[in-house]
């Protein structure tokens, strides 16, 4: 399934947000993510089905001002 | 002492944690300022990446609050979505709301401003909005759910200084109030000092201090003259007069004739 994750167009077999993480090798606990423009809450990750073109945001602290 | 959103803070002084030389330098400008509130933001983590992780860390371990912006957004549903995510990192309600409405000149879009602001307040979060120092936007604000203003008073890492002060004793004066806090654009102690004399509440800071040649003692010396202002505000000043009066007794004198 093709999906475009921050961005860039990738292939993956995830069939959920939560299975995409490991998949890609997030590991940092610090993450928010969000969905075609909607918030996916952390705890609803596992549950959150992809679909073919969905675009993914995974965001985490930086610096600001 | 100052109180935003029902939480009072030791300090006068918030500090942004962009573009120091170093991490370490960050921490001890933070330390030096004696800031309880630091500013962050969210950005894209690449796959694999820690990052995000090793700066949180460093940041929790400040023991300062947190309040995170939404640095960089052009569009009410970029502000909103961004202030989401970072509610759900950061488990706070507060958001430092940005809507950028210029590349050059980095001010707010007041427009997308004053409907994010009033998406967000209606959502439970504690809105600090970056704005201008106009009178009737500050009065939107307060009227969409606003509870602190951030007016700005230059251009963000213009190092201007308050450039409208006229504008600055309107807001101060029309909502003796809120608490504001002068955000962007300030570049040197005694511009902080000149904002705090006004009387307003707090300022906000980020490049004049970590672009300073030493970023920890340009926060010591920002601490310094947030306090001085603030202080000076409350002692009364004399106001300027034409005509010199002399401060040394008149009466007694000698007189050689």
């Amino acid at each position: 399934m093709r999906l475009i994750i921050n961005g860039e167009p990738l292939e993956v077999t995830s069939r959920t947000l939560g299975d995409l993480l490991g998949e890609l090798d997030y590991e940092g606990d610090w993450l928010a993510t969000a969905l075609n423009g909607e918030l996916v809450r952390a705890a609803a990750r596992s549950t959150f089905t992809l679909n073919e073109g969905d675009k993914v945001e995974i965001l985490t602290p930086r610096q600001g001002g | 002492m100052l109180k935003l959103y029902g939480t009072e803070l030791s300090s006068r002084l918030l500090l942004g944690t962009a573009q120091y030389p170093s991490p370490a330098i960050l921490m001890d400008a933070v330390k030096a300022s004696e800031t309880a509130i630091v500013t962050v933001s969210l950005r894209r983590e690449m796959a694999g990446g820690k990052s995000g992780d090793k700066f949180w860390s460093l940041i929790q371990s400040l023991g300062v609050h947190v309040l995170p912006n939404t640095a960089g957004c052009h569009t009410v549903k970029e502000a909103v979505l961004t202030a989401q995510m970072a509610r759900d990192i950061f488990a706070t309600n507060w958001i430092k709301l940005e809507v950028i409405g210029n590349h050059d000149t980095l001010q707010p879009d007041v427009f997308a401003l004053v409907e994010a602001a009033r998406i967000l307040t209606a959502d439970g979060f504690n809105v600090f909005p970056y704005t201008t120092d106009d009178l009737v936007v500050a009065e939107r604000l307060l009227e969409a759910g606003c509870e602190v203003l951030m007016p700005w008073c230059a251009p963000i890492g213009s190092a201007l200084g308050p450039l409208n002060l006229h504008a600055l004793r309107a807001l101060r004066g029309h909502f003796p109030e809120v608490p504001m806090i002068v955000d962007a654009g300030l570049g040197r102690p005694s511009h902080a000092a000149t904002v705090m004399e006004l009387g307003f509440d707090a300022i906000l800071l980020n490049t004049a201090v970590a672009k300073a040649g030493d970023p920890v003692v340009m926060a010591a010396a920002f601490a310094k003259a947030v306090d001085a202002g603030h202080m000076a505000f409350h002692a009364g000043m004399l106001e300027p007069r034409d005509v010199a009066v002399p401060s040394t007794p008149v009466i007694g004198r000698a007189v050689f004739t």
